[in-house]
C-alpha cells in the first residue's frame, strides 16, 4: 500500500514537471503552428547556466538559469522568424536543425561528456511521512508545478496579453484582423515558454545532475509525445497530455515486468502514432468542434 | 527526348566524378569519397518519397538501419556471432550469405518494413505526417537497442566484411538514381508528383492518393535499407546509435538545402555537404590543408550543417536548385516546386 502511494506520489511529481514543458509547447504552438524542436534547448542552456554559476550564491544562480532561457528565448524567436509565414511542414525542418545546431554548440562549449550541476543537492534527501519517504525534491516539483501552472492559467484568464494570447491561440488570422498584435502575442509566448523552461531546469538540474547537450532534447520529446497524444490544439488538452506521459511513465515503469522496461519508449511512441490515426486531434479534445472547419 | 537524358546522366556523371576522383586520393580520402557515395544513395532513396509526395519524412534513417543490420548480421561469421551475441535467434547466428545477396536482403527488409509502417502512416500528411515518422524512428532504435534476439543491441556489430569498394559504392549508387529516375518518369511516379502539386484536382482525375504514397514509400523504403546495406559493407562495423538522429538530421538538411523536389536536387545536395561535411570531419580530426594544419574542434561540423540548412530554408526553400531538374537551356520558371514553400495542410 505504502509503495503503491510512493510511487503515485513520484508519478504526480514527474506529472507536474512533463505538464509544464507541455504547456510550453503547447503555447507555442498555439499562436504559431510551430512544434518546436528547438524547446528543449532552453533547458540545456539554463541547465549549463547553472553548471557555470557553480560558484555563486543559489539567489544568483537561479536567477542566471532563469535570465539565460530568457535571453536563448528572444534569440530563438528571432532566429526563426523567417519561418512565421512558413508551412508547418516547413517550420518543423527548421526548428529540429536549430535544435542540432544548438546542441552542437554545446557540443563545442562543454564536451559531450555530462558535466555537473551540484544544484541543492540537499534536496534529494528524503522527509519520512509515516512510512512513506518523500524527497524534499518531489515536493518541490509537485507544488512548483502546480503553483506555475495556476499562474499561467490566471494570467492567461485574467490579463490582457493572456486574452490576446488566447484569441491568437483559438485563430490567429482572426485575431490579428480584430486588433492583436501578432509580434507582441509572439514574443511573449516565446518569453513565457523561456520562463517555464528556466523553472523546469531548476527542479531538473536537482533531479538529474548531469547536464549533456542532449539533456533539454532528451526531456523534449516524451514531452512532445504528451501534447501529440492529449492535443496539440488546446492549451488545457495539450498540457494534461503532458501530465499523463509523465504519469504513465512511471507507473508504467513499476508495473512492467522488468525485461520489457526497455520498451517503453517504443510503447509510448506507438500511441503517437494510434492517436495521430485514431483521433488526430488529441484524445482530450471533444470532436463536435468539427464544424469549425473551413 | 535530350532533356530527359540530361536529368538522368548529369547526376549520374556527378557521382561517377566523385568516384573518380576520390579513388586517386589518399586512403583517408578515399573512405570520404566513399562515404559521400553511399550518403547519396541514402539522400536518393529519401528523396524518392519525400520529393515526389511532398510529405515530410523522420523516419527513414530506420529502414537504412534495418538494412545495414540486415546486411550485416547476415554477413558477419557465422563462427563467432553466436558467442558474441549470444540472444541471437539461432537462424540469424547462423547465417553466412555473400555480399551481393546481403545488399538484396537489406532492400527487401528495408521495403517489407516501409511497406507495414506505410499501410498506417500514409493516411497522413504535413505535420502530423512529420511527427508520425519521427515516431517510427525513435520505436525502431528503442527496439534495434534492446531486442538482442534480432540483432547486437547496444553492442557493436564488428567483422562485416568491408565489400563496399569504389565499383560498389559507384554501380549501388548509380543503381539507386535509376531506380529513383525510373519511378519519377513512370506512370505512378507522375501520379504522385500530380497530388503533390493538388491534391484535390488528383482525387478528381481518380488517383488514389495513399496507394500511391504507400507506393513510394514502400519503394524509397527498399532503395534506403540497400543503401544501409553498402553503408554497413562500407563501415564493416554498427551500432544503432550510427543510424539515427545524427544522420536523420544530416540527410534531411541535404535534401533540404540540394532542393527538396528533383533527384538532381537530391544528388546535388548529399554531395556538396557530405563533401564539406567530411572536409570538416577531416578537419575536427587535424589535417594539413595547402601545408597550413588545420584543426577545428568538434560540433564545428554539425554546427555550419545546420546554420547552411536554416539559411535555405528561410531565404531559398526549394534548395539550391530550386527543386528542378537540370536541363540544357536555364528556363527561368516564376512558380514555386510549392511543396515546401507553401502549405502542406
Amino acid at each position: 500500500m505504502t509503495t503503491t502511494l510512493q510511487v503515485v506520489v513520484d508519478a504526480l511529481a514527474l506529472g507536474a514537471l512533463f505538464a509544464v514543458v507541455a504547456l510550453g509547447i503547447t503555447l507555442l504552438f498555439g499562436v504559431m503552428r510551430m512544434v518546436n524542436f528547438a524547446y528543449g534547448e532552453l533547458i540545456t542552456a539554463a541547465a549549463y547556466a547553472l553548471v557555470l554559476t557553480k560558484a555563486l550564491s543559489v539567489p544568483l544562480r537561479v536567477g542566471a538559469a532563469i535570465a539565460v532561457a530568457l535571453v536563448m528565448a528572444v534569440l530563438m524567436d528571432l532566429a526563426l522568424r523567417p519561418f512565421r509565414s512558413s508551412s508547418p511542414t516547413t517550420s518543423l525542418i527548421a526548428t529540429f536543425a536549430l535544435s542540432f545546431l544548438l546542441q552542437n554548440v554545446a557540443v563545442l562549449g562543454f564536451g559531450t561528456q555530462g558535466t555537473a550541476m551540484d544544484f541543492l543537492p540537499a534536496l534529494n534527501q528524503a522527509i519520512a511521512l509515516g512510512d512513506l519517504r518523500i524527497r524534499w525534491i518531489t515536493v518541490v516539483s509537485l507544488v512548483a508545478g502546480a503553483a506555475i501552472l495556476s499562474a499561467v492559467a490566471l494570467l492567461l484568464k485574467r490579463t490582457d496579453i493572456g486574452l490576446q494570447m488566447r484569441a491568437a491561440a483559438a485563430d490567429f488570422t482572426t485575431a490579428r484582423i480584430l486588433g492583436v498584435r501578432a509580434n507582441r502575442v509572439i514574443t511573449f509566448a516565446f518569453l513565457l515558454t523561456g520562463l517555464l523552461a528556466g523553472l523546469v531546469t531548476l527542479v531538473l538540474g536537482v533531479q538529474r545532475p548531469l547536464v549533456t547537450p542532449s539533456f533539454g532534447f532528451n526531456f523534449l520529446v516524451p514531452a512532445l509525445v504528451g501534447v501529440v497524444v492529449g492535443g496539440m490544439d488546446r492549451l488545457v488538452a495539450g498540457t494534461l497530455g503532458g501530465f499523463f506521459v509523465g504519469f504513465a511513465t512511471v507507473i508504467l515503469g513499476q508495473v512492467l515486468p522488468a525485461g520489457t522496461r526497455v520498451f517503453l519508449n517504443s510503447a509510448l511512441f506507438a500511441l503517437v502514432i494510434i492517436v495521430l490515426l485514431v483521433r488526430p486531434k488529441g484524445l482530450f479534445v471533444s470532436e463536435q468542434r468539427e464544424y469549425e472547419r473551413v | 527526348m535530350r532533356r530527359k537524358v540530361v536529368e538522368v546522366a548529369a547526376p549520374a556523371l556527378l557521382l561517377i566524378a566523385v568516384a573518380v576522383v576520390g579513388s586517386v586520393l589518399s586512403s583517408g580520402l578515399q573512405f570520404q569519397a566513399l562515404s559521400i557515395l553511399v550518403t547519396a544513395a541514402i539522400v536518393v532513396s529519401m528523396y524518392v518519397f519525400i520529393g515526389n509526395s511532398g510529405v515530410l519524412s523522420f523516419g527513414h534513417i530506420s529502414f537504412v538501419a534495418l538494412g545495414a543490420f540486415g546486411a550485416g548480421l547476415a554477413t558477419a561469421p557465422a563462427a563467432v556471432k553466436p558467442t558474441t551475441f549470444p540472444a541471437l535467434l539461432p537462424a540469424l547466428a547462423n547465417m553466412e550469405i555473400g555480399n551481393i545477396p546481403s545488399l538484396a536482403m537489406a532492400a527487401a527488409v528495408g521495403g517489407l518494413f516501409a511497406l507495414l509502417v506505410g499501410i498506417p502512416i500514409m493516411r497522413l500528411s504535413g505535420l502530423s505526417a512529420g511527427i508520425a515518422t519521427f515516431a517510427v524512428l525513435i520505436i525502431t532504435n528503442n527496439v534495434l537497442r534492446n531486442w538482442e534476439a534480432i540483432g547486437p543491441g547496444a553492442k557493436t556489430l564488428s567483422l562485416i566484411p568491408t565489400t563496399t569498394s569504389f565499383l560498389q559504392a559507384t554501380i549501388g549508387a548509380l543503381l539507386v538514381v535509376a531506380v529513383a529516375f525510373t519511378y519519377q518518369r513512370s506512370r505512378w511516379g507522375r501520379m504522385l508528383r500530380a497530388a503533390r502539386e493538388d491534391p484535390a484536382a488528383a482525387r478528381s482525375v481518380g488517383i488514389d492518393i495513399r496507394a500511391q504514397r504507400l507506393i513510394a514509400f514502400t519503394l524509397s523504403g527498399a532503395l534506403a535499407g540497400f543503401s544501409g546495406g553498402l553503408l554497413v559493407h562500407l563501415l564493416g562495423s554498427i551500432n544503432t546509435q550510427q543510424v539515427f538522429l545524427d544522420l536523420t538530421f544530416i540527410t534531411l538538411a541535404m535534401l533540404v538545402i540540394g532542393g527538396i523536389g528533383s533527384l538532381w536536387g537530391a544528388v546535388v545536395g548529399a554531395v556538396l555537404i557530405s563533401g564539406v561535411n567530411s572536409l570538416l570531419a577531416e578537419a575536427e580530426r587535424g589535417m594539413g590543408l595547402f601545408g597550413v594544419a588545420v584543426q577545428v574542434p568538434s560540433g564545428t561540423r554539425l554546427i555550419a550543417v545546420g546554420a547552411v540548412m536554416l539559411v535555405v530554408l528561410a531565404w531559398r526553400p526549394d534548395g539550391i536548385t530550386g527543386s528542378e531538374e537540370i536541363s540544357w537551356w536555364r528556363r527561368w520558371r516564376e512558380e514555386p516546386v510549392g511543396e515546401l514553400s507553401s502549405s502542406g495542410e
